[in-house]
């Protein structure tokens, strides 16, 4: 115990220390010739008095001091483990969506906008999953593709005046253009490298929106794009279509909704296919998968290009929703947002991605006045996720299984 | 010619720069085969401790007495206090992930980069902060040709620097301990060479050149921002990897190519796509040359 308690303990107090000595330049020196040190010590305290907290809870759980609590919420999540695992999985799939559907009957404007805002992001999270979960591929460049499916949506609109059901498949088509067109020349490396040719990808289209004035606007972006419309049956003077805006909030959240759920359902269909095998086993061992016969090459950039295409549906509808796009919208961080919220919830798996990116979008509603503290946070948590849970909040299934499992 | 001359001396004092941060890219990669993305975020933070010691000491009213000692005390603490936060880096977030997969260790160094300019932003604030470095102002003309004597003293402090790493990397007993760890860190580890020790040095080293970079960025545009690491930072890594990833004398060559072509491709193409240039070299060296100029072996075992 004593040993332990050594263990945890000394390089912790170094830390806080090394802390200590990071923090002060910062906040304690200034400009005006003077150093303090009480501000650095208050911020330093919060820090440690929270992480210590943490540790000695830690430790308790690990020496058995909190059995008394934790054994009977141990036996209470199993509990409700085994009834869960119970009820088949589509009633869950089904209450989740009657739940989504009654919602704007509960939320007010503001909730329905969050809630928009997170089915939009499910969109994103489950095409990055692609890419990353599935098929192992780092892509940080990854906005991108929602900013051309964006693009085109805003572009086509304005200038030709097409409405937002035929530029919906050229969005799509766009995004997965560009999909292709990033996919063919980097798919030849690997691991590291990808992720890096991703990112410069990612701000090379960024920079062609900020920089490209005809076409664009540049950093003034797109005003005026017409929201959703829509052809609908009217009885009045026999049978008639009327063209109606769907300018309302929830009317908007129903269709994102659809959106969402199509998605969701796609990628799963995708997964369970021989494509998905494909593409797991890509990820598992690329050279081995060659030579069973999987063509790598093309799986990767159909990988890319199926990313690429939800993020340009996703894209399309935030441009509808938004009616005025920027440069703004697509930068590096939003990219290492949706990739956090990937690997919060757990990568390949997609009820945890939609978990994660219910926490990662609710939250920081929830917590408004710790607004700057946000990107923090989210980069904190992929740190400690990585350390601690690198599987993520749910994780991935693992589909059929292994020779050495099945002895066992 | 005039216009060429001036362009190549601004290259020079870019691509000095950008050689600084690189090299700090190629040691790690050489050492664990890590890109480290928090490695930008490192050259930051050496802009705004430079900025910070500048500041007190010109509140203090010795920068108008002694400027040269004054940068000199910049350079030196800023240096030291990225050196100390890399090694806390290193040990928080890439030490216990050296065994996991690459994908984990790659997202632990991009959560740290977005967590520690983040730390930045909340402590110095979201604007732009002032560097206090109008002593240094002045410059020769050579005809049309001005050179400021802030990019002589980047120019000569970069050259000195990148002499003095390589004495240490080839000619000291540490350099050769660097050298045999990124070999092969088990047999390294049996004729008695703490890999731990030397991967912290590493970073602490590349560590001190990006801050000693940070200044010299600072200095030369006037101004830090918590941000500021990440373009350079990317462009940096396109240097390490045009040099050939792992080979330092590769980084320093790469990152002056790097400096040249955003200053030639600024100055004669469109200055609004200097950033652009330096990505198609990135996709174009992994295309059609991933080894890079000086040819370090990429294979599975290695990327």
């Amino acid at each position: 115990m004593i040993q332990e308690f050594k263990k945890i303990w000394k390089p912790y107090t170094i830390g806080m220390l090394w802390l200590f000595g990071l923090l002060w330049p910062l906040l304690g020196v200034h400009a005006d010739g003077t150093m303090t040190v009480h501000e650095t010590f208050r911020v330093w305290l919060y820090i440690l008095v929270g992480s210590a907290a943490c540790l000695m809870l830690y430790m308790a759980k690990k020496g058995g001091f909190l059995d008394f609590v934790g054994d009977p919420l141990f036996r209470a999540r199993s509990s409700i483990q085994t009834r869960a695992f119970a009820i088949p999985n589509w009633s869950w799939q089904v209450g989740l969506i009657v739940l989504a559907c009654f919602l704007p009957l509960f939320a007010d404007r503001y909730g329905t906008d969050v809630a928009i805002n997170v089915l939009i992001y499910i969109c994103l999270g489950l095409g990055l999953n692609i890419m990353v979960g599935l098929c192992g591929l780092l892509d940080l460049g990854y906005i991108a593709f929602y900013g051309v499916g964006a693009y085109a949506y805003a572009l086509l609109n304005t200038v030709y005046g097409m409405g937002f059901w035929i530029c919906l498949p050229f969005s799509a088509f766009f995004a997965c253009l560009a999909g292709a067109i990033v996919g063919y020349p980097t798919l030849r490396m690997r691991g590291d490298y990808l992720a890096i040719v991703t990112l410069g990808f990612g701000e090379i289209i960024r920079l062609i929106l900020n920089n490209w004035m005809e076409l664009t606007n540049g950093p003034n972006g797109i005003l005026g794009i017409d929201a959703v419309g829509m052809y609908l049956p009217v009885f009045e003077n026999g049978f008639t279509f009327e063209h109606f805006w769907m300018k309302k909030l929830y009317l908007f959240y129903y269709l994102v909704l659809a959106l969402a759920i199509f998605t969701a359902y796609g990628i799963r269909h995708l997964n369970i296919s021989r494509t998905g095998r494909a593409w797991e086993s890509i990820r598992e061992d690329e050279t081995a998968a060659e030579l069973m016969g999987v063509n790598t090459f093309i799986y990767k950039l159909l990988a890319y290009i199926m990313g690429a295409f939800f993020a340009g549906l996703a894209g399309a509808f935030f441009a509808a929703r938004m009616r005025f796009v920027s440069p703004e919208s697509f930068t590096f961080l939003e990219s290492a947002m949706v990739l956090c919220m990937v690997v919060l919830g757990g990568m390949g798996s997609i009820p945890g991605i939609i978990l994660g990116v219910a926490a990662l979008i609710v939250l920081p509603e929830v917590f408004r006045e710790f607004e700057n503290y946000r990107m923090l946070i989210f980069g904190a948590t992929m740190v400690i996720m990585m350390l601690f849970r690198p599987a993520g909040l749910i994780p991935a299934k693992r589909m059929g299984t292994r020779s050495d499992e099945r002895e066992g | 010619m005039e216009y060429f001359i001036q362009q190549f001396v601004n290259g020079l004092t870019l691509g000095g720069m950008y050689a600084l941060i690189a090299l700090g890219y190629t040691m790690v990669y050489g050492v664990i085969q890590l890109i480290n993305f928090a490695h930008g975020e490192f050259f930051a933070a050496g802009g705004y401790v430079g900025a910070i010691t500048l500041g007190y000491l010109s509140g203090l009213g010795y920068m108008q007495t002694h400027p040269v000692l004054c940068l000199s005390a910049a350079f030196v603490f800023a240096m030291a206090y990225c050196a100390y936060l890399a090694v806390g880096v290193e040990k928080i977030a890439y030490k216990p992930l050296r065994k996991e997969s690459r994908l984990a260790a790659l997202l632990s160094a991009l959560g740290m980069s977005i967590f520690l300019s983040n730390g930045m932003m909340l402590t110095q604030g979201v604007y732009d902060k002032i560097y206090p470095g109008e002593m240094f102002q002045g410059r020769f003309d050579f005809g049309t040709v001005a050179i400021s004597y802030l990019q002589i003293m980047i120019i000569v402090l970069t050259a000195l620097l990148l002499v003095g790493l390589n004495l240490l990397v080839f000619r000291t007993k540490i350099g050769m301990a660097m050298r045999a760890t990124a070999q092969d860190k088990t047999m390294s580890a049996l004729v008695a060479i703490g890999s731990n020790k030397i991967i912290s040095l590493t970073f602490a080293i590349g560590a001190g050149l990006a801050a000693a970079a940070g200044i010299m960025y600072g200095l030369y545009y006037g101004s830090v921002r918590y941000d500021m690491g990440f373009i350079p930072g990317i462009k940096a890594f396109a240097a390490a990897v045009l040099g050939g990833i792992g080979n330092i004398t590769g980084a320093m060559l790469g990152g002056l190519i790097i400096g040249m072509v955003e200053v030639f491709g600024a100055g004669y193409f469109s200055s609004e796509y200097k950033d652009v240039f330096a990505f198609i070299i990135l996709i174009g060296v992994l295309y059609f040359k991933p080894t890079g100029i000086m040819g370090e072996n990429i294979d599975d075992t290695r990327v």
